[in-house]
């Protein structure tokens, strides 16, 4: 099944600007393209399944940094994905943890603890 | 090796017999079944949805089985997990496990259910006559998949 095909599984209409770049202006800056997909609880309470970042930065980011990024828009960003909050990533489908570097084309997806079984 | 998502139901002996069919060293079948309960946490449910993420889900449930077939000496693993919405004494999950002996069947079976409680992207949202909620999850899960 492709990634959002299902009528269970995530939906992509993001109600929100979904482009936010940061640190537009620093010098020799890349910029980098990051999918981020949102599921169960977290697609509910951002009232979007998913976007699409472009970061302009010097450093390679991270999941962490990526988190940084999302919580700076305050509201429910920053009460679901403050630290200490329960959230899990995966990049490219595959469970991480938040120091894992993120690159350009690369899909994060952030969602609760699973509830399966 | 069998890991099959769906919305629909699954019949449990023709999945088992299909488990079984051609190999005649398996000496013990071990199968879990996971259904809706009526209430959970003090509340009455009327029903569920469960959600996934197609893909990584998958993933996820195969590298489970063929974690288990590394560490138990199994000869088959079935996983079928069910998505959408379901109501009580619905078929969630199956999990069915062949194996030459009960001991290696057994452990492979709870040890794929433990890994799937803690690992495989689900979630589910119950409903209930005060509303819909998003089922929390539990610690005891981590401590039981912490085990192996």
């Amino acid at each position: 099944m492709k990634t959002g095909a299902s009528a269970f599984g995530a939906s992509f209409s993001c109600l929100m600007a979904s482009t936010v770049p940061t640190m537009r202006d620093a010098p020799a800056s890349t910029l980098v393209s990051v999918r981020i997909v949102y599921l169960a609880r977290l697609r509910e309470a951002f009232g979007c399944g998913g976007e699409t970042l472009h970061l302009a930065t010097d450093d390679t980011p991270t999941v962490d940094s990526i988190v940084e990024t999302l919580v700076r828009r305050g509201g429910a960003w920053a009460d679901e994905l403050a630290p200490g909050r329960a959230v899990r990533f995966a990049v490219n489908q595959k469970l991480v943890r938040r120091a894992q570097a993120v690159a350009n084309g690369d899909e994060l997806a952030v969602f609760p603890p699973v509830t399966g079984g | 090796m069998t890991v099959r998502v769906q919305t629909g139901d699954f019949d449990v002996g023709a999945e088992i017999a299909r488990l079984r069919s051609g190999d005649r060293s398996v000496g013990a079948v071990a199968a879990f079944i996971g259904t809706v309960r009526d209430v959970n946490d003090a509340a009455a449910i009327t029903g569920m949805t469960l959600e996934h993420y197609p893909g990584m889900t998958e993933a996820a449930l195969e590298d489970i089985v063929a974690d288990a077939r590394r560490r138990f000496d199994v000869a088959d693993v079935v996983v079928i997990h069910r998505v959408g919405p379901l109501v009580p004494g619905d078929q969630i999950v199956l999990v069915g496990v062949t194996s030459a002996h009960r001991a290696m069947a057994f452990d492979a079976c709870e040890f794929v259910m433990d890994m799937l409680k803690t690992r495989a992207p689900f979630w589910k949202k119950e409903r209930t006559p005060e509303g819909e909620r998003w089922v929390e999850a539990r610690a005891s899960d981590d401590e039981a998949a912490r085990r192996w």
